[in-house]
């Protein structure tokens, strides 16, 4: 072999063009399938919202099938009737509130004098009124995320919750139906139906069909103690910013 | 000649068993902890390693005569990154819910120990065919054993199968649960699955005593 890799002079210039080649190649790549990645992450948005107000494709209890990528533009117009933004006491109707970015708002509430902007659908299902509200907050590894939907008298209609990087099989069971669907029928409010309350990831509540309603618990996942207590608070955190709204319009 | 020799053949055999990469060259070891809680995950994650490490073996192959020595373990990241980013990206594009169920495993891909340890122990010696089989070969042997583990720990965890309820309904006391029959929590987390290996570990060398170390 002609080539000496052992020399210093060698190794810098091998790694300055790899560094350069993968990188490029990694920009490259991501540049061009940017479009169609986003483009998918809207889609995604959309199914996920009409997932919690209960459109969707369900084929049997375990399964979670969302609208089609082909007909979720017409579904979405169809079941969704209202998107606004609210902020302070302002409402706003925006067709465009589902791409509010929540983790840019929350950050940007952290400023005392930036009124955050809280995008709500409103969503109409055989007759009935859905109102859903997006939700972010932190599992165990890293973001967790999700959709639920109240009707008038805020009670839970469905949820949506999904995770960036939660263990598989463990804390990952959040998107499973047979824990998303433990959140129906649940109250939000408190018994009195003044105060909030939001709903609890509970561990041996001893009640694991959930047939309990109205104690604000649903029954925790085994070994996913964090997660579950990381959805608890997304809850606690984030819906509670829409009661006052949710509250003034049932006036 | 057929399109692989006897000693290819080995190459893909011998981490199967003798060789496997989990209970004789003890690579590989977080992740077969860490995903086995679920029959699906262990079989996700394995066939999601084959890709890579065939993959990787080949471009570290084709490359072997030009890595600077002193840089190796950084090239062989560099390569394992690059590649997994790309199919990570590739999948968001082209097949979004495939990707959303691989999410997970991204990471824990790229930190494998099989990866580096067959880039250093063998890619980096072997032409790009050999690695090949020596990539798909230790995969697999990585992918028995995950399945294994699996296997076990949901069975005796959830009391499922590929979340099929093959034992029956725990909540409604149907099938052996009618009879008393619990599920072991304590499977579910990974501590058991580090038994589970360490029994097949015992299995395997009590079979064949030629694997027993002496210390």
């Amino acid at each position: 072999m002609a080539l000496n890799t052992d020399k210093n002079s060698y190794t810098i210039i091998f790694s300055i063009i790899m560094v350069v080649v993968v990188g490029a190649l990694l920009a490259f790549v991501a540049q061009g399938l940017k479009p169609t990645i986003k483009e998918n992450q809207r889609i995604e948005i959309q199914q996920n919202i009409l997932y919690a107000m209960g459109v969707n494709e369900n084929e049997g209890d375990g399964d979670v099938t969302f609208v089609g990528a082909d007909k979720i533009k017409d579904e979405f117009a169809k079941y969704v009737k209202k998107q606004l933004v609210i902020q302070g006491d302002q409402v706003t109707e925006d067709p465009n509130a589902y791409l509010i970015d929540l983790k840019k708002e929350e950050n940007l509430a952290k400023d005392a004098n930036y009124k955050r902007r809280l995008p709500l659908f409103v969503g109409e299902k055989d007759g009935k009124t859905f109102y859903i509200i997006p939700m972010r907050g932190k599992g165990l590894w890293d973001a967790i995320w999700g959709y639920v939907s109240v009707d008038d008298a805020l009670v839970v209609q469905g949820v949506y919750l999904d995770h960036k990087g939660e263990t598989p099989g463990l804390g990952a069971e959040i998107k499973q139906r047979y824990f998303m669907d433990d959140f129906q029928g649940e109250q939000i409010m408190s018994g009195s139906g003044e105060a909030f309350e939001g709903i609890s990831v509970a561990k041996g509540n001893n009640d694991p069909l959930n047939k309990t309603k109205d104690d604000h618990e649903i029954d925790a996942l085994a070994g996913a103690t964090i997660t579950g207590n990381g959805v608890t608070a997304m809850i606690k955190k984030d819906v509670r910013m829409y009661i006052p709204y949710l509250q003034s319009i049932k006036k | 000649m057929g399109l692989l020799s006897k000693k290819d053949t080995r190459l893909i055999l011998d981490p199967l068993a003798d060789n496997n990469p989990i209970t004789i060259q003890v690579l590989g070891i977080c992740s077969a902890l860490a995903i086995t809680a679920q029959l699906k995950a262990s079989i996700v994650m394995a066939i999601s390693v084959m890709a890579v490490l065939a993959l990787g073996n080949v471009v570290i192959s084709l490359m072997r005569n030009i890595i600077p020595s002193k840089i190796r373990i950084i090239v062989q990241l560099v390569v394992v990154a690059a590649l997994v980013i790309i199919v990570d990206q590739i999948l968001k594009a082209y097949s979004y819910q495939l990707s959303k169920t691989l999410s997970v495993f991204v990471g824990l891909i790229i930190t494998n120990c099989i990866i580096m340890g067959r880039f250093e122990a063998f890619a980096l010696g072997n032409s790009p065919w050999r690695s090949f089989l020596d990539g798909i070969g230790n995969a697999a042997g990585y992918g028995v054993i995950l399945i294994i583990v699996g296997f076990f720990r949901e069975l005796l965890g959830s009391g499922t199968l590929l979340g099929f309820q093959v034992l029956g309904d725990p909540i409604n006391k149907t099938g052996l649960y009618a009879i008393g029959y619990e599920n072991n929590g304590f499977m579910l987390l990974s501590p058991m699955a580090l038994i589970v290996v360490g029994i097949i570990i015992w299995v395997q060398r009590s079979r064949n005593k030629a694997l027993i170390e002496d210390h």
